[in-house]
């Protein structure tokens, strides 16, 4: 099957059958790797993307269904945005692998509350798991970027 | 909560610098194993056991399909010895006939077709006989006739100081408890894999996710045959490990090494979904302890009593050493005349149990603190006042019966975080909570505890660890061990420390990819041992270094960067090499005796107490952690805001194995919740920001007095947070995690006694 | 290579469906449940798949004299959202809100949801107690089922083989009524239910009953309803209802059993403890 889709802006053709994860076919075909794969269950949030502005889990997601879809990756986030300065100011990737995901789910959750409550963070971000930071340092860090109030 | 949020953030920035690893991380370029691009790569499964435990009978590949493109592996292909190098030979790198448990390895398949591969698997055929009573109890093993190894007891260790019988007889207060742990995962989110494939000049090169690149050296050179020389290891990008990736890459190594020596030079890739991850890597050792204590009517310890066992699974792996900082950790920091622990690790037929951060000192820690909150209750005296009255004070002598000498804060520590805590004031306001009439009921919990950084004993000495500073004719200056980052910020703490010693900018300073074949044994990356043994031998190597370039290069005591890169150039110009070597020399008070676990166990210890506030629902018995403080004293923080991610992710994990990780078996002893649906870790809306507080005064063995806090904060979560939830419900938990299941029946039951 | 059909009219996606064969064809609309099964368990060998994500009826949300009528592929997260659902369904807000997290709600659809026919899906209680119902298509036309007989059995729904849901239809609720709504889970979001419980219960004037509905997920082969314990509570005062006489109900109404998540006798206890609650707190 032929797909078109929008990805980090570029009008891309992709043949593959229907039913490959989206996943797949980011990391595949595309060879965009900062998606990566935790579980291929939708728990862990480690290869969110964004679809459309909003943030799925790319492993739950047949080609099939992203026809004309506009999707942007780690790969994508203009290189201004505040998160990515904020997540290095507060040490917020500690291994690193759930991060692309994380700041995917952050940059949803801050088109969404431009200054979010700290409830509004943790409810924001539960669907992304990370096992190395206990999420200090990723609130301090979705945090400063909906401030802009920059340290370090 | 934001102003919490701001005190953090002053504190961290302070000396500071950005992590080195970060913005590759961030911006999602990190090669992760299974990012890592391949030509024509193979793709490789494992068949497994699927008993507990047997013979295989049979092994037989399907003759009438066709298995000409696949590459196949059985015990008959391994040229070399048919055992992953660990403390002991005694597990299989592939099952040849006997197995323990089920999971284990019996052959490999590779294909470069993923799909064929799945097709394959159902072409192999296994006939097993299993084993008649396979256990997996820790008590149930002890007993059992039938035996995995002789009475089923791998180690077996006794610590004992003065006489605990005599004191026993003397005793006012006395409680005695059976208190008991369950497994841990360690899920790291990146699943565990390697890849395999020759080089042009013939050498056999291994990449993975891994915490100890020698370790997986050693055992390859068993299993394979093949020279260290044609054979080289590497780190790729480590997406967490936590201990788990100590021991099985070792494992999965040689088993990528198999297929690609039969491969005809094509790369091996061999990465575990995340399912098999789960049912067949080392987890945490479940534990039972049988915990007695006595006391004087003042609530003076008298004498402390445990007997520590461990499930060490169905091979030796690491449990003798994680048996041992169990037995060590056993006693905490308290002064007490007569201790004594046995400790043993128990042969049962689950995959065996490895490290996990911590590596039985939480088992340990878990029963003491649980008991000593029961001895506290007995005492009917406030459980900070009983800790009050026997935490160590400088001078005193520690359970291991060396002299406490200056760096002792145990008591300080414990003071910090009531203050920090508002102790007093949150226990007398959760009870009026309590009283009235609240869908909840609240309370608060302690524990103190200290933590040994390093190997145990004499292990550093065993170790002789080195690492190489090179500097290159540019002033760039390359630091060379075989420590890991796995995200615990070693990559940017290693930098900082050997920046600092040369005195120059860190950009100067670079930390050598990990691969065996440029970098010097420097120990593994466990143990809490990194930034402060490690750290240690880079300092010395930087100050070597500056030696070297004074007396040979002319460079003057004051420089800038630049004058030290025109003195890099102008040696190599002359030819003089630029790289020094440190190795590790014990220090000279270092006196441990294995047989008696008597002596100077570890040269540092981190000083801690942790404060837990929860909240159960009274109807669901759910509970929350409403707040928590982790107070700690670790020398001096080389980099605070890695410092304090370490700590909250640790606390973390602590809190889920308090309250919900709970690793559940199949009739077969392997994990049955083996998907991230039902084995359930923290999210961010469970865990609110948590209080660190961090106290800088003692004098540890690492650079400018840093003591290893990396598995510290794992230790205290889970006991404050049971201490807590039996303040709260008034009834005794004996097990984590503390389900709500758990806790009804027992809420359920303390009802039913009071009607009598 | 398997075909991927993606409709863009209910029309021409029931006309589809009739012509598909029987057993090799997968219906998908947001994926989170199919995906995962895809993966995990026995993976089918699929066909034909019948995307229902491109077709505008199913994602329509309208507000009728009624009440609402809601297409089936309508996502969680629009659900949750939405001002009209939040001001008089609020427990479908809610529920839409706890089922998964952020990732899953974008994609889940309110009709997978209940098609997946899980026993613990999340918002299959909120629509037995607000009393849904079910507006079904098929090759003859549309059908109307009340929602509390469209789950047959464990996994089993009313729909015919070449029947799609369209939409599910919430009423308006009568004045004096009151709602409760918990989840209860091993943590606080992305877990699957232990118990779940919505309860819709309408007083008169005073504290006599008129009314009440309650929806249990994770306590039987199906998200159900407690007829026992409604039919107890129907045309009783509050002051008159008896601990006992609700935990004796509840335990005849529902068939709870021990899994990996959590046992037998904690789901039923829990149950009975949150109905009582949900008799007197609902609000
Ligand atoms: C990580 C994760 C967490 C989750 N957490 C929760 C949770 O907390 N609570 C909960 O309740 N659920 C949870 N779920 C499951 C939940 O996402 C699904 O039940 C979801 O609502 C299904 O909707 P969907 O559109 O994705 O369905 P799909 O996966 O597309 O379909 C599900 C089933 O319904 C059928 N179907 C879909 N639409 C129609 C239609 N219009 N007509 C006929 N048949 C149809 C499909 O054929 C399929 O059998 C979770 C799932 C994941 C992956
Ligand atoms: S890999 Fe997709 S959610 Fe875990
Ligand atoms: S940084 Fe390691 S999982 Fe988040």
């Amino acid at each position: 099957m032929s797909v078109k889709m929008q990805i980090n802006g570029q009008e891309v053709q992709v043949q593959a059958p229907p039913a490959s994860r989206l996943l797949d076919v980011l990391r595949g075909e595309l060879g965009l790797k900062g998606a990566k794969e935790g579980c291929g269950e939708g728990e862990c949030g480690a290869c969110a993307v964004l679809v459309n502005g909003q943030v799925v889990n790319s492993c739950l997601i047949p080609l099939g269904q992203m026809d004309g879809a506009k999707i942007v990756t780690i790969e994508g986030v203009p290189g201004d945005s505040p998160l990515l300065q904020s997540f290095h100011d507060c040490a917020a990737a500690q291994c690193g692998i759930c991060t692309p995901g994380m700041i995917l789910a952050a940059t949803a959750l801050l088109a969404e509350h431009p200054q979010p409550t700290m409830d509004e963070i943790r409810w924001g971000l539960s669907g992304n798991l990370c096992r190395c930071t206990g999420y200090g340092r990723i609130y301090e860090a979705v945090t400063q970027a909906s401030t802009g109030d920059a340290h370090g | 909560m934001a102003k919490l949020l701001e005190v953090a953030s002053e504190m961290e920035k302070k000396n500071s610098p950005k992590r080195v690893d970060g913005l590759s991380k961030i911006y999602g370029k990190a090669l992760y194993v299974d990012d890592i691009p391949l030509n024509g790569v193979l793709h490789a499964s494992t068949i497994r056991s699927s008993c507990a435990g047997g013979v295989v009978e049979e092994l037989t590949f399907d003759p009438t399909f066709d298995w000409t493109p696949f590459v196949v592996v059985t015990a008959q292909d391994i040229p070399g010895l048919n055992a992953i190098k660990m403390l002991e030979n005694d597990q299989p790198v592939l099952v040849d006939r006997v197995f323990r448990h089920a999971g284990e390895p019996l052959a490999l398949l590779a294909h470069s077709d993923r799909g064929m591969l799945e097709t394959a698997l159902c072409h192999v055929h296994v006939r097993e006989t299993p084993l008649a009573h396979p256990v997996f109890e820790i008590d149930e093993a002890l007993h059992a006739e039938g035996t995995i190894i002789p009475d089923n007891v791998y180690t077996d260790y006794l610590l004992n100081k003065g006489d605990v019988e005599q004191a026993q007889k003397n005793a006012e207060c006395f409680i005695e408890e059976r208190l008991m742990t369950s497994s841990q995962e360690q899920l790291y989110i990146e699943p565990q894999g390697m890849i395999a494939v020759f080089q042009e000049d013939g050498v056999l090169r291994i990449e993975g996710s891994m915490q100890c690149p020698y370790y997986v050296l050693d055992a390859l050179e068993q299993c394979t045959g093949l020279d260290k020389d044609k054979l080289r290891v590497v780190q790729s990008t480590t997406g967490g490990a936590f201990g788990g990736k100590e021991d099985y890459p070792s494992m999965i190594a040689c088993h990528a090494a198999l297929l690609a020596l039969k491969a005809g030079g094509l790369p091996v890739k061999l990465i575990y979904e995340r399912g098999e991850d789960l049912r067949v890597t080392p987890k945490r050792h479940p534990s039972r302890s049988l915990v007695r204590l006595g006391a004087n009517r003042e609530g003076e310890l008298q004498f402390i009593d445990m007997d520590f066992a461990i499930d060490g699974g169905a091979y030796r792996t690491l449990s003798p050493v994680v048996l041992s900082r169990g037995v060590i950790h056993a006693p905490g920091p308290y002064r007490c005349a007569n201790i004594r622990v046995r400790g043993r690790a128990v042969a049962t037929n689950h995959p065996p149990f490895g490290a996990f951060r911590g590596f039985g000192a939480p088992q340990s820690i878990f029963a003491l603190e649980v008991a000593m909150d029961r001895l506290a209750a007995k005492l009917n005296m406030d459980p900070a006042e009983l800790r009050r009255k026997n935490l160590l004070h400088r001078g005193d002598v520690s359970p291991t019966g060396d002299l406490v000498g200056e760096d002792c804060f145990a008591q300080e520590i414990l003071e910090a975080a009531l203050i920090a805590s508002h102790y007093e004031e949150r226990r007398d306001a959760f009870r009026h909570w309590n009283a009235a009439q609240h869908n909840t009921l609240r309370g608060i919990g302690l524990a103190t505890f200290a933590h040994g950084a390093g190997f145990t004993g004499n292990g550093e000495l065993y170790l002789a660890s080195r690492v190489f500073l090179q500097a290159h004719a540019d002033g760039q200056v390359e630091i060379l061990c075989s420590n890991t980052e796995m995200g615990q910020g070693a990559a940017t703490t290693l930098v900082q420390i050997a920046a600092d010693a040369l005195q120059l900018p860190m950009e100067q300073v670079h930390l050598a990819q990990t691969d065996t074949a440029r970098v010097p044994n420097s120990g593994p990356t466990v143990a809490s041992r990194t930034c402060m043994v490690v750290g240690d031998l880079i300092e010395k190597a930087a100050q070597c270094l500056l030696q070297k370039l004074r007396a040979e290069g002319g460079l003057s005591q004051t420089f800038t960067s630049a004058e030290f890169s025109a003195v890099c150039f102008r040696m190599q110009e002359s030819g003089k090499d630029l790289l020094v070597t440190a190795s590790y020399q014990p220090p000279v008070d270092m006196l441990w005796d294995e047989k008696s676990f008597t002596g100077r166990a570890y040269s540092s210890y981190a000083w801690a107490a942790y404060i837990a506030e929860v909240e159960v629902d009274k109807l669901t018995l759910e509970t929350r952690v409403l707040n928590f403080t982790a107070a700690q004293e670790i020398g001096h923080a080389v980099h605070p805001q890695i410092v304090q991610g370490q700590i909250e992710g640790g606390v973390v994990q602590g809190i889920g194995y308090a309250l919900y990780e709970n690793v559940l078996w199949n009739q077969f002893g392997v994990m049955a919740n083996d998907r991230l649906t039902n084995y359930i870790i923290p999210t961010t809306a469970d865990i609110g920001p948590l209080q660190v507080v961090l106290m800088e005064k003692g004098l540890g063995a690492g650079p400018k007095g840093a003591k290893g806090v990396g598995e510290l904060p794992m230790d205290g979560p889970a006991p404050a947070i049971v201490n807590a939830i039996q303040q709260a419900l008034k009834i005794d938990v004996a097990q984590i995690p503390a389900m709500p299941e758990l806790l009804l029946d027992l809420s359920r039951a303390q009802r039913g006694s009071q009607c009598q | 290579m398997a075909e991927w059909l993606r409709p863009r009219h209910m029309n021409e996606a029931l006309r589809l469906l009739a012509e598909l064969p029987a057993d090799h064809h997968q219906i998908i609309s947001g994926g989170t449940d199919v995906m995962v099964a895809q993966q995990l368990r026995a993976p089918r060998d699929i066909a034909v798949w019948l995307d229902l994500s491109a077709i505008p009826e199913l994602k329509m949300v309208e507000v009728t004299a009624e009440g609402i009528r809601i297409g089936a592929g309508v996502t969680l997260s629009v659900l949750r959202r939405h001002p009209e659902v939040q001001k008089h369904w609020p427990m479908l807000a809610a529920s839409a809100a706890v089922t998964g997290a952020a990732p899953i709600q974008n994609r889940a659809t309110l009709g997978g949801n209940l098609c997946n026919a899980s026993p613990a899906a999340d918002n299959a209680p909120v629509l037995l107690a607000y009393g849904a119902r079910l507006e079904i298509a098929g090759p003859n036309g549309t059908r109307f089922l009340p929602y509390d007989q469209f789950h047959l059995g464990y996994r089993q729904t009313a729909l015919a083989a070449h029947e799609l849901l369209q939409a599910i239809h919430v009423p308006y609720l009568p004045g004096g009524s009151r709602a409760y709504y918990r989840k209860v889970g091993t943590r606080a979001a992305q877990a699957i239910a232990k118990v779940g419980i919505a309860a819709w219960i309408h007083f008169d004037a005073g504290q006599g009953i008129i009314a009440a509905r309650f929806g249990l997920a994770s306590v039987a082969a199906t998200p159900c309803l407690l007829p026992r314990v409604s039919h107890y509570l129907e045309g009783n005062n509050l002051k008159h209802v008896c601990e006992f006489t609700i935990r004796e109900k509840v335990s005849s109404d529902i068939k709870p059993v021990d899994d990996i998540r959590s046992t037998a006798e904690y789901r039923l206890e829990v149950a009975s403890r949150l109905v009582w609650e949900a008799i007197h707190d609902a609000h």
